[in-house]
């Protein structure tokens, strides 16, 4: 048994990444204010059933994606939801991983930092379905591992495999989208990794040359 | 004989996951060592997965985090008045 006395002590330590994730399911800040609103005072009015010593954070995150579904989580399927599985694995890496590797002194997190702007990658993000979103979200933004994410989500194992598996490689597609418009890459360069020089992404960055 | 390079890409996420068994992870490591194609790809995965987690952290608004403090701090106090009426 948790005492409410100690709520707010325990549990607004995770207010940043709650309102993070609520941003990313609700895409609009007003609606991820009433969802972590919402999540905080069911939170508390349940506290006391909540077992002091298991995974607190496990168990906001419960509440969170428990009370997007139930109140946000939009009516209709998106159309883009059946046509998103046939992106081969490595789908970036095989596009800019060669990029990379050509340019001496960087690592691959600052190339990658140059390439995604922050919206870029939220807009990546927010543009899964739902399902497989809060999978990626919940794995890649906030690290939990598949046991917590199956029990956050309350579905099977493999089932959090398979929507991590599908929807990173739908970010990757959507992340290689922005690449290309931004004119970081000669038109769909598919480079074998390592092979191919750099210099087109340098010299197309910030600039327009039709 | 299986291509070792195909079996650590096929563990790749679940390396990254830290959803491996020990065995296995060293395993998959060891590969790691020597063979920059398979550590070409498994870098640039965890870096992706960084850069992401970096891009979308958020701070709550003040406003909000006053909101909900206030909301629970009524919350106590209606329900401990009740309860010593």
């Amino acid at each position: 048994m948790a005492d409410q006395a100690t709520f707010a002590e325990q549990a607004v330590p995770f207010m940043d990444s709650i309102y993070a994730a609520a941003l990313r399911l609700t895409r609009n800040p007003s609606d991820a204010e009433d969802l972590v609103q919402e999540t905080y005072l069911k939170a508390f009015r349940g506290f006391g059933g909540f077992e002091q010593g298991t995974n607190l954070r496990a168990w906001l995150y419960r509440i969170l994606t428990n009370t997007f579904i139930n109140t946000y989580r939009s009516k209709k399927r998106r159309p883009d939801e059946t046509e998103f599985d046939e992106v081969e694995d490595l789908y970036l890496y095989r596009r800019l991983g060669g990029l990379e590797a050509a340019t001496v002194g960087r690592s691959a997190e600052d190339e990658l930092l140059d390439w995604f702007s922050e919206a870029e990658v939220k807009d990546a993000l927010e543009a899964l379905p739902e399902q497989f979103r809060m999978a990626v979200l919940l794995a890649d933004v906030e690290g939990f591992s598949y046991k917590e994410i199956a029990e956050i989500l309350d579905v099977p194992i493999g089932t959090v495999m398979s929507r991590l598996h599908r929807g990173r490689k739908a970010m990757q597609r959507e992340l290689y989208e922005f690449a290309k418009e931004r004119r970081l890459l000669p038109d769909d360069a598919v480079a074998p990794a390592g092979a191919t020089p750099r210099q087109s992404a340098h010299a197309h960055k910030g600039e327009r040359n039709d | 004989m299986t291509d070792p390079c195909e079996e650590a890409l096929h563990e790749l996420y679940h390396f990254l996951d830290g959803e491996l068994t020990e065995s296995r992870r060293s395993l998959i490591s060891m590969h790691l060592d020597g063979c920059t194609t398979c550590f070409g790809a498994f870098d640039f995965e965890a870096e992706l997965r960084r850069v992401v987690a970096e891009r979308c952290r958020e701070s709550v608004p003040e406003h909000l985090r006053l909101r909900i403090a206030a909301l629970i701090q009524h919350e106590r106090y209606t329900v401990d008045g009740r309860a010593s009426e």
